[in-house]
C-alpha cells in the first residue's frame, strides 16, 4: 500500500514535447513509472521517448486510460493545462510548473475544488511511491520502500529528508511535494488525512516553511485527527520580515507566519521538532520510539 | 515588485478608483509649483520611498517627518527641502533609512472618517478577499492582533469580481451613511477589479476615508505585484524603481538566481529555496549568522553560479563561504565545474566550504579533488556547518 500512486497508476505528461518535460519523462520511464503517453497541442501523433503525443488531454485519456498526470507546461499557460486535465476528469493532476501568477491559480481552486480531480501543487518536485512510481523530478534512488509518510512544501529540503531517513534505515511509503506557492491544490491537512488512513504508513514526517498559516492548520488536525507519530520541520528561522524567500509562499508579512509561531504550534500538537535541518531524519526517528515507549 | 505611493494612485485613477489630485516633485521647487498648480488652501506633502511608517518617521538628524502638511508654496518647498536628498527613517526601513528622491504634493480633502481597507489573496480560503476595518489610519497588524473583531473580509471570485451585495455589506458593517452606499459599491467593486486586472499581490489603502460630503477616497495607496505576472503587465513592470532596491538583489535577479542580502558574514550557494532557507537556518544553529539568501535554481549553469559567487563576495561582510547542494536535477558534476571555473575566474579571496550530494555526487567530489582549488570539502550538513563558522571566525 502507498498513497495516490503506486505500480498500477497510468500517467500522462503535459508539455512532453518540451525539453524540461521530455528530460523528466525518460527519469520517471527509467524508474519504473507507467509513463503511457504525453500531451502538446498541435504535436498530435508524434512520439516522444518511445510515447506516443495527443493534441488534448481527453484524446490522451480515451486512448491510454491515463488516470494521473505531470504537468511541465510553462507558467503563462499552465493554469489552462490544470483545468484542461481536471475537465478531462484525471484523477491526480501534478503541477511541477513553477511561476504561475497567482490570480490564475485563484481561478483554478474553486473548479479543482468542484471536481473528484486532486490537485498536487504547483511548483512543487511531484509525488514518489518508491520502488513503484515516481511522477516528477526527484532523484529517485535516495528513496527507498517503508512505512514513513514524507510531505513538503520545498523540494530540495525533501531530498535532505529523504536520504537521511533512508541512511537512518526508514523507507518511506510515499513522499509528496506539496508545492511553495501561495496557492497549492493540496495542503498538509489534505494529506495528513490520507496518510491517517494508509495502513502502509506508520509515521509521518513534514517539512514546513515560513509564510501563511498550513502548518498552524496542520498541527491542529494532528491533534484532533492522526494517532500516527509525526514529525516536522519549518525552515526560515532567520528569514527577515517582508522579504520574500525564493518561495513565491515564503514571506513573513504582518508578524504572521513565523518559524517561531509554527514550532510553538507543532509542539503544543505533541509534534516531535527537528531543531536543525542536519536533525529531520533523527526527529523521525525520535518520534517513533517514543511511541514505543 | 513594490511601487511608489504616487504610482499606486495613477493605477488606481485609471481604474477608476477616487483618489486626491497630486504631482510628483524632485526639487523644492517643483513642490513650490506644485501646490500652487494644484490650488487647494491645504496640501500634503509626501515622501515617496517603498516603505511604510513614513508620518511617523523622521528625516535622519532632524525632526521633519515624513509626511506634513502645506498651507503655501512657500511651506511646500521648506518641507521638500527638508525631505528631498535626505535619509527617512521609519519602522519599516530599519535604522539605515532610505534616501527620499521624490516627494508627492496632494491636495487636500475635508475628512469626516478614517477607514481601512485592502486587497490581498487569501491562502486558506483560496480566492482574493477584500479586508475593511473602522480602524483606519492606524497599524492594521495591531488591530488584528488586539482586536480582531475590527477586521471584516468578505472573500470574492477573481472572475466575477466583488459582488455588490457585499459592498454593501461591509458599508453596513462599517457603518457608513446610506447615502455613502453607491460610493462604497463603487469604490470596492473597483479597487477589487483592479487588483485581478493588474495581478497585484497587495493593494493596501490605509487610511481610506469618508469625506465631509459623503464620499470616499483613498488618501493612501500601497500596492504590490506578483513578480510571476509581470510579464502580462509591461506598463506595470515599467514602473520598477531600481533605485529603492538592494542593488545586488536587482543583479541577481537578472541573473535568474533569488537573492536576499542579509547582514551576517557567511555567504550561502545553495539549490532550492527550503534548502537555502534550511542552509541560513544550519549556520546560525552552529552559531554563525548568514549574510544572504541564495537560491541557484534546479537547472543553474556555470555562467549562473559564477555570478552567484561574484554577488556574494560583492558583500564586503562575508568571511566564509557554504556550497550545499544537494542534486536532483542540478548535477553535482555541474555545480563541481562551476565551482572550479569559479575559483580560476574569480580567485576566491575567503574560504570556501563544498557539500554536495544526491546525482552524481562521487564524480562531482572528484572534480573538486582533482582541481587543486582550495576547497574545504564536507560531508553532511553539520560538517559543513561547523567548518564554515570555524573558517569564518578564524
Amino acid at each position: 500500500m502507498s498513497i495516490l500512486v503506486n505500480r498500477d497508476t497510468r500517467v500522462i505528461c503535459q508539455g512532453i514535447t518540451g525539453k524540461v518535460g521530455e528530460f523528466h519523462t525518460r527519469g520517471c520511464l527509467d524508474y519504473g513509472t507507467r509513463m503511457v503517453g504525453g500531451v502538446t497541442p498541435g504535436k498530435g501523433g508524434e512520439e516522444v521517448a518511445g510515447l506516443p503525443v495527443f493534441n488534448t488531454v481527453a484524446e490522451a485519456r480515451d486512448a491510454t486510460g491515463a488516470n494521473a498526470t505531470m504537468i511541465f507546461v510553462p507558467p503563462a499557460f499552465a493554469a489552462d493545462a490544470i483545468l484542461e486535465a481536471v475537465d478531462a476528469g484525471i484523477e491526480l493532476v501534478i503541477a511541477i510548473t513553477e511561476g504561475i501568477p497567482v490570480i490564475d491559480m485563484a481561478r483554478v481552486m474553486p473548479v479543482v475544488k468542484a471536481s473528484k480531480s486532486r490537485l498536487i501543487g504547483p511548483n512543487c518536485p511531484g509525488v514518489i511511491t518508491p520502488g513503484q512510481c515516481k511522477i516528477g523530478i526527484m532523484p529517485g534512488y535516495i528513496h527507498t520502500p517503508g512505512h514513513v509518510g514524507v510531505m513538503s512544501r520545498s523540494g530540495t529540503l525533501t531530498y535532505e529528508a529523504v536520504w537521511q531517513l533512508t541512511q537512518l534505515g526508514h523507507g518511506q511509503s510515499t513522499c509528496v511535494g506539496l508545492g511553495g506557492d501561495p496557492l497549492v491544490g493540496s495542503s498538509f491537512i489534505d494529506i495528513l488525512a490520507v496518510f491517517q488512513a494508509d495502513p502502509d504508513t506508520h509515521s509521518i514526517l513534514m517539512m514546513g516553511e515560513i509564510g501563511g498559516s498550513a502548518e498552524e492548520e496542520a498541527a491542529e488536525f494532528v491533534k484532533h485527527h492522526v494517532t500516527k507519530p509525526v514529525a516536522a520541520f519549518i525552515a526560515g528561522r532567520t528569514a527577515p520580515p517582508g522579504k520574500r524567500m525564493g518561495h513565491a509562499g515564503a514571506i513573513i508579512s504582518g508578524g504572521k507566519g513565523t518559524a517561531e509561531a509554527k514550532l510553538a504550534a507543532l509542539r503544543d500538537a505533541g509534534i516531535e521538532v527537528a531543531e536543525s535541518p542536519a536533525d529531520m531524519g533523527t526527529a523521525m526517528v525520535r518520534a517513533i520510539e517514543k511511541r514505543r515507549a | 515588485m513594490k511601487i511608489h505611493e504616487f504610482q499606486a494612485k495613477d493605477l488606481l485613477r485609471a481604474a477608476g478608483v477616487p483618489v486626491l489630485a497630486g504631482k510628483v516633485a524632485r526639487t523644492p521647487d517643483e513642490a513650490a509649483a506644485a501646490f500652487t498648480a494644484l490650488g487647494t488652501p491645504v496640501c500634503a506633502v509626501k515622501a515617496q520611498i517603498h516603505a511604510g511608517g513614513r508620518g511617523k518617521g523622521k528625516v535622519q538628524g532632524s525632526e521633519q517627518r515624513g509626511v506634513e502638511l502645506a498651507k503655501s508654496a512657500a511651506d511646500a518647498k521648506r518641507i521638500a527641502a527638508g525631505l528631498l536628498g535626505n535619509t527617512l527613517v521609519t519602522i519599516q526601513t530599519g535604522p539605515e533609512g532610505q534616501l527620499v528622491r521624490q516627494v508627492f504634493v496632494e491636495s487636500g480633502c475635508a475628512i469626516d472618517r478614517e477607514l481601512y481597507c485592502a486587497v490581498l489573496v487569501d491562502r486558506r480560503v483560496g480566492s482574493p478577499v477584500l479586508i475593511a476595518s473602522t480602524a483606519g489610519g492606524m497599524d492594521i497588524e495591531e488591530v488584528a492582533a488586539k482586536t480582531p473583531e475590527l477586521i471584516l473580509t468578505e472573500p470574492f471570485d477573481a472572475d466575477r469580481g466583488l459582488g455588490a451585495y457585499q459592498a454593501r455589506v461591509l458599508a453596513s458593517k462599517l457603518g457608513l451613511p446610506t447615502a455613502s452606499w453607491r460610493h462604497a459599491e463603487s469604490f470596492f467593486r473597483k479597487l477589487c477589479a483592479a487588483f485581478v486586472d493588474l495581478d497585484a499581490s497587495l493593494v493596501e489603502i490605509n487610511p481610506l476615508v469618508l469625506t465631509k460630503d459623503g464620499a470616499l477616497v483613498a488618501l493612501d495607496a500601497k500596492m504590490t505585484f506578483d513578480d510571476n505576472a509581470l510579464f502580462r503587465h509591461k506598463d506595470v513592470a515599467a514602473l520598477r524603481d531600481e533605485a529603492e532596491e538592494e542593488p545586488a538583489e536587482t543583479r541577481a535577479a537578472a541573473a535568474g538566481l533569488s537573492y536576499v542580502k542579509l547582514h551576517g558574514t557567511i555567504g550561502c550557494l545553495v539549490n532550492g529555496a527550503g534548502l537555502a532557507m534550511s542552509t541560513m537556518d544550519l549556520v546560525k544553529y552552529h552559531g554563525g549568522e548568514p549574510a544572504n539568501f541564495l537560491d541557484v535554481g534546479g537547472g543553474a549553469d556555470v555562467k549562473q553560479v559564477t555570478e552567484a559567487f561574484r554577488i556574494i563576495l560583492s558583500d564586503p561582510h562575508v568571511k566564509a563561504i557554504l556550497v550545499n547542494i544537494f542534486g536532483g536535477i542540478m548535477r553535482c558534476t555541474t555545480i563541481a565545474t562551476a565551482l572550479v571555473e569559479a575559483s580560476k575566474t574569480i580567485g576566491f579571496t575567503v574560504p570556501l566550504v563544498v557539500r554536495l550530494e544526491g546525482t552524481e555526487v562521487e564524480e562531482g567530489k572528484k572534480i573538486l579533488a582533482s582541481s587543486g582549488a582550495k576547497i574545504i570539502t564536507a560531508d553532511g550538513l553539520t560538517d559543513a556547518a561547523k567548518k564554515v563558522v570555524a573558517a569564518a571566525k578564524a
